[in-house]
């Protein structure tokens, strides 16, 4: 613990170097959010049971509570902050805000990163493929359904279609 | 770049205005602008952003880490503490122990049996002995291990049935007698001759296993303690106003107005945040004690321990019902395990017993209930709040009184169903009342008559079956927790010159909406783009008391004040654009940011430009609305449970496919219909809609708070058999079924814009369907929740030995602990000429001395 010496190291994050000192036992969910403030990166376990701590490090989600940060170190580590382009909302978080995909909000930024990373690899999922990417992100508050039409309609935006939700998930059958 | 959030283009149309609706507020608007349309929440763009500061995100300079350190034993009293070893460790900047916050505090004025730490006397493994607050988290948690307690140990209460029989030793020290915390015994109209006029009567024993609400964000705290002398503490809390009032009374004598609580956006509460917290009150003492600010956070253990979830409830309904299924009497037994201390229990234990009259016209009525406390982690309100039980009972028995009576299950609920606007057998009044629609919607989305008992089979063999079930909540309590007279919800408006509003309402925002909920029903009044308004809420240094998000209540309480307020800005505006344009006040319109003359749109101007005209007329703007519950018709002592303005109503069909060899099952679709009033933004209408299913329905199939019945060292232990995420089962996304939903909009009048609640009622059905549909299929009856596989198996192995078909508690006393009730409160129905008091004066049921 504070006895231990810290070792000092660069991450490059969502583009951007970081300079930081750290004890090396912490994790990646602890440098990320104690080191560098960036706070969106959330935890529920630090035990890889929730999900919510979903960060990408190479484009693949990645449970970060379960990865030593010195094993960041050098690569290319993304989280929920470097979604958005400026003031625009990415076409997921876009989708995600309009159909109240985020209600506490606490699971979102793992539910967005991991969301992204299966967006990367299929441009068209199936709803059976985006449980299963997210099938280790808890929700407790949407019962997922808001979330799934969420990244099938941004799917379907990123593919420059003009997509509109159904009517069925705004106003009900 | 996108700074304002349009919303979905996609429109239906919107909802007409009725000019004679009693929720229908601006006459001279034909249309609604922005009730009923699914616009972003005012959150939104934060939480998708990552950006929305959580309690654990703060952090300021000199901040101390606290950790507590907790009983390893459940029931024991301290002889010794000593935390010298602790002092010692380099970093340790603050110890503190029982001794120093001598004033017991809880959530209700009748149990303030809770200490910030235990002084003498622990009653569940995780209660709180010490708090060290160091520079780091680690240097705490390992001071914590240095802290050397000496227990005395106390034989250990273990469950509802050793508390109904062991008197001694007492976990506390009041109560009715022995470890019986409440006894409640009501009876409505005349039993034996509703009995006596029934052509059949059968009679259940149900179990309810605890459950908790396990929100993904761990509880946490950040308390500071200025140099002014006033105290600010930012908490994960549901119920800020009702935190103020515990650290008023345990900090004592730091006077309330030096202690400003502010709620932080929430990562989850479902009830689990509504009491105030050891941790919360041991963050506010540590910082005074170090002049530091002091941060908390809970493990994911420790969010176990802190429970104040579902109650386990052994219930016994006995029913009467005419040969076509009318419901002539119900005499409803439950018996509650309330863990260690009294949290919500009181209203918890009449909630069992509230609203079972609500759904379906029962004539005469009997309730008794009793809570025990049991060394275990205290239990309190989740979701459904103790209404959850007893419905599965009875939405359960219901389904066997239809097949005993071989009448269609769905027509046997909608012949009972109790009639709008009426006052139920224990004088609940009902307004709106959707449930026959409801029905009728899942009935047909369901193909129910077609499909239901056709036992078909799929292609890996499992075999099908529908069930269904209904249920109803509240839309808030009608009373407060502590008894007073003021307003139940307060908000307060700020205009000016530049076109701002902001509006501040003491209310808190736990994911379900309620600050948009504010921005809704202000914009739809003042003719204003909602997410143009401010909405600053949760902070009882700058809002009007709210008393908290629990019970359903925020969307119809606070929505009304919202209203009043509102409705008062915008007399203050139309006066003075009347003035100003020659035009009669009644005659002006507020919509689409402008306020103008109906008669000739064009004579107007901009929404901003009118407050700043009003403004210079008749000075600075600034409105408030309060908003209390219609007084209810209960007058007799424990009325005051079950009384809200408005009740929601849901009806539900649930399929299963069920391997009949093993019992295991799944859910691949779900029909859901709520009676919401209005919805005030579909889109988030139906997000509630979708988490109560998902909800109900880990209720169903996996959650439970089950207990590891273990000694060590020769002293009983009960530890809780899951503490994590991983072992705690929950749904995933792989779990979650279909769901077809209908929002069944019926207007209340007692709801703004006609709105009723929507967060909580749908839960309810879910957990009976399930047991239902089990049966559809496989005939075999589950009592218990959860519908585990394992009690579907052992029914069905029950069912081939020839035995009963059925899984759940006995009907005898092996079954149903033996409880003297003492005599009942007899009150007379309204029906039999009743005003709504006793006709009776029991005894209070024998007190035990101290
Ligand atoms: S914090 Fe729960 S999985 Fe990482
Ligand atoms: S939105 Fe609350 S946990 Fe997902």
């Amino acid at each position: 613990m504070s006895e231990l010496n810290k070792v000092l190291a660069t991450f490059q994050v969502n583009g951007e170097p970081h300079e930081v000192a750290f004890v090396p036992h912490k994790t990646l969910l602890e440098v990320l959010r104690e080191e560098m403030a960036l706070t969106g990166t959330k935890h529920g376990c630090e035990l890889g049971e929730c999900g919510t701590c979903t960060v990408q490090i190479g484009g693949m989600p990645v449970l970060s509570c379960l990865v030593l940060a010195v094993d960041a170190v050098g690569k290319d580590v993304r989280t929920v902050e470097g979604l958005a382009i400026g003031s625009d909302l990415a076409p997921l978080q876009d989708c995600m805000a309009d159909l109240g995909g985020a209600q506490c909000g606490y699971c979102t930024p793992g539910v967005l990163m991991a969301a992204d990373a299966l967006l990367k690899d299929n441009t068209r999922p199936t709803r059976d493929e985006i449980k299963e990417a997210l099938a280790g992100n808890l929700c407790r508050c949407t019962g997922y359904i808001k979330i799934f039409e969420a990244i099938e309609l941004a799917a379907a935006r990123m593919r420059g279609e003009d997509a509109e939700p159904s009517k069925e998930s705004i106003y009900g059958s | 770049m996108v700074l304002d959030d349009p919303g979905l283009k996609h429109g239906a149309a919107s909802p007409q205005a009725r000019s004679d609706a009693p929720w229908q507020h601006d006459k001279n608007k034909d249309e609604l602008e922005h009730i009923g349309k699914p616009i972003r929440k005012v959150d939104a763009r934060s939480k998708v952003s990552g950006l929305t500061q959580y309690a654990d995100d703060l952090t300021m300079p000199r901040m101390l880490h606290m950790k507590l350190l907790r009983s390893t034993m459940a029931h024991a009293e301290l002889a010794h503490i000593d935390t010298s070893k602790a002092a010692e460790v380099p970093g340790v900047k603050g110890i503190l122990t029982g001794k120093d916050m001598p004033m017991p505090f809880g959530i209700l004025p009748v149990s303030q049996d809770e200490h910030a730490l235990c002084p003498d006397h622990v009653r569940f493994v995780g209660d709180p002995i010490v708090a060290i607050a160091a520079t780091e988290e680690e240097i705490a948690w390992d001071a914590c291990r240095l802290v050397e307690v000496d227990y005395r140990e106390l034989r250990t209460i273990g469950g509802v049935h050793e508390a109904a029989a062991n008197e001694e030793p007492r976990l506390h020290d009041y109560g009715v007698r022995g470890n019986i915390h409440r006894l409640e015994n009501l009876e409505f109209g005349d039993l034996a001759d509703g009995f006596e006029r029934a052509d059949h009567i059968r009679e259940d024993t149900f179990w309810f296993e605890g459950n908790t609400h396990l929100p993904l964000e761990q509880h946490a705290s950040l308390a500071h303690f200025d140099k002014d002398g006033k105290l600010t503490i930012w908490s994960s809390t549901q119920t800020p106003h009702y935190l103020h009032r515990a650290l008023a009374r345990v900090l004592h004598p730091l006077p309330a107005n030096r202690i400003r609580v502010i709620a932080t956006p929430h990562g989850g509460g479902f009830g689990g945040k509504s009491d105030p917290f050891n941790h919360e009150i041991c963050a506010a003492k540590m910082s005074m004690l170090t002049g530091r600010p002091v941060k908390v956070v809970l493990t994911r253990e420790e969010v176990f321990w802190c429970h104040r979830g579902r109650h386990p409830v052994l219930m016994r309904s006995k029913i009467g019902v005419s040969k076509t299924g009318r419901i002539t009497a119900l005499d409803f037994h439950s018996f509650l395990d309330g863990g260690a201390y009294g949290s919500y229990g009181t209203a918890s234990t009449f909630y069992t017993g509230a609203l079972q009259t609500v759904t379906y016209a029962v004539e005469n009525y009997h309730f008794r209930g009793a809570r025990f406390f049991t060394n275990k982690a205290p239990c309190g309100p989740k979701r459904g709040h103790g209404t959850v039980q007893p419905r599965f009972a009875l939405e359960v028995q219901l389904d066997k009184v239809a097949c005993d009576l071989g009448i269609d299950p769905a027509k046997l609920r909608l012949d009972n169903l109790a009639p709008r606007e009426s006052v139920t057998a224990n004088y609940l009044r009902i307004g709106s009342m959707g449930l026959g629609a409801c029905i009728e919607k899942v009935v047909e989305g369901s193909g129910w008559h077609e499909r239901r008992g056709k036992k078909e089979v799929t292609k890996d063999g499992r075999i099908r079956g529908l069930g269904l079930a209904c249920s109803s909540y509240l839309s808030g309590a009608g009373l407060p927790i502590y008894w007073n007279g003021m307003p139940h919800s307060g908000v307060q408006l700020q205009l000016d010159r530049s076109g701002l509003c902001t509006v501040f309402c003491g209310s808190t925002d736990i994911g379900q909406g309620s600050d948009s909920v504010l921005g809704w029903i202000v914009g739809e009044v003042l003719g204003i783009n909602p997410l143009d308004i401010k909405v600053v809420t949760g902070d009882t240094d700058l809002t009007p008391v709210d008393l908290g998000s629990y019970s359903s209540r925020v969307t119809v309480m606070t929505g009304n004040a919202a209203m009043q307020a509102a409705e008062r800005a915008r007399e203050i505006v139309a006066k003075g654009v009347a003035k100003k344009i020659e035009v009669p006040a009644s005659r002006l319109v507020f919509a689409e940011g402008r306020v103008f003359d109906a008669e000739d749109p064009e004579t107007g101007m901009t929404f901003m430009e009118a407050v700043g005209i009003a403004e210079a007329q008749l000075g600075t703007i600034g409105t408030v609305g309060s908003y209390t519950p219609p007084k209810s018709a209960a007058k007799f002592r424990g009325g005051g449970v079950g009384p809200s303005p408005s009740y929601s109503y849901s009806a539900t069909v649930v399929e299963v496919e069920v391997d009949p060899e093993t019992g295991i099952y799944r859910v691949p679709k779900v029909w859901m219909a709520h009676d919401i009033g209005r919805a005030l933004n579909p889109a988030i209408a139906m997000g509630q809609i979708e988490g109560s299913i998902y909800m109900g329905l880990g209720e169903a199939m996996m959650e439970e708070m089950a207990y590891r019945d273990r000694s060590h060292k020769g002293q009983r232990i009960f530890l809780h058999k899951i503490p994590s995420m991983l072992e705690y089962k929950s749904p995933s996304t792989l779990e979650m079924p279909d769901c077809v939903t209908y929002m069944i909009e019926d207007p209340d009048k007692n709801g703004p814009f006609g709105a009723k609640e929507v967060g909580q009622g749908p839960l309810l059905p879910i957990m009976p369907a399930v047991a239902n549909a089990v049966f559809d299929a496989v005939d075999v009856r589950v009592d218990e929740n959860p519908i585990s596989c394992e009690k579907v198996f052992a029914a069905i192995q029950a069912k081939n030995e020839g035995k009963d078909a059925r899984f759940g508690p006995a009907l005898d006393a092996t079954g149903i602990p033996d409880v003297d009730f003492g005599e009942s409160l007899r009150i007379k129905t309204p029906w039999q000429g009743g005003d709504g008091t006793a006709s009776n004066a029991p005894s209070r049921t024998k007190k035990a001395k101290k």
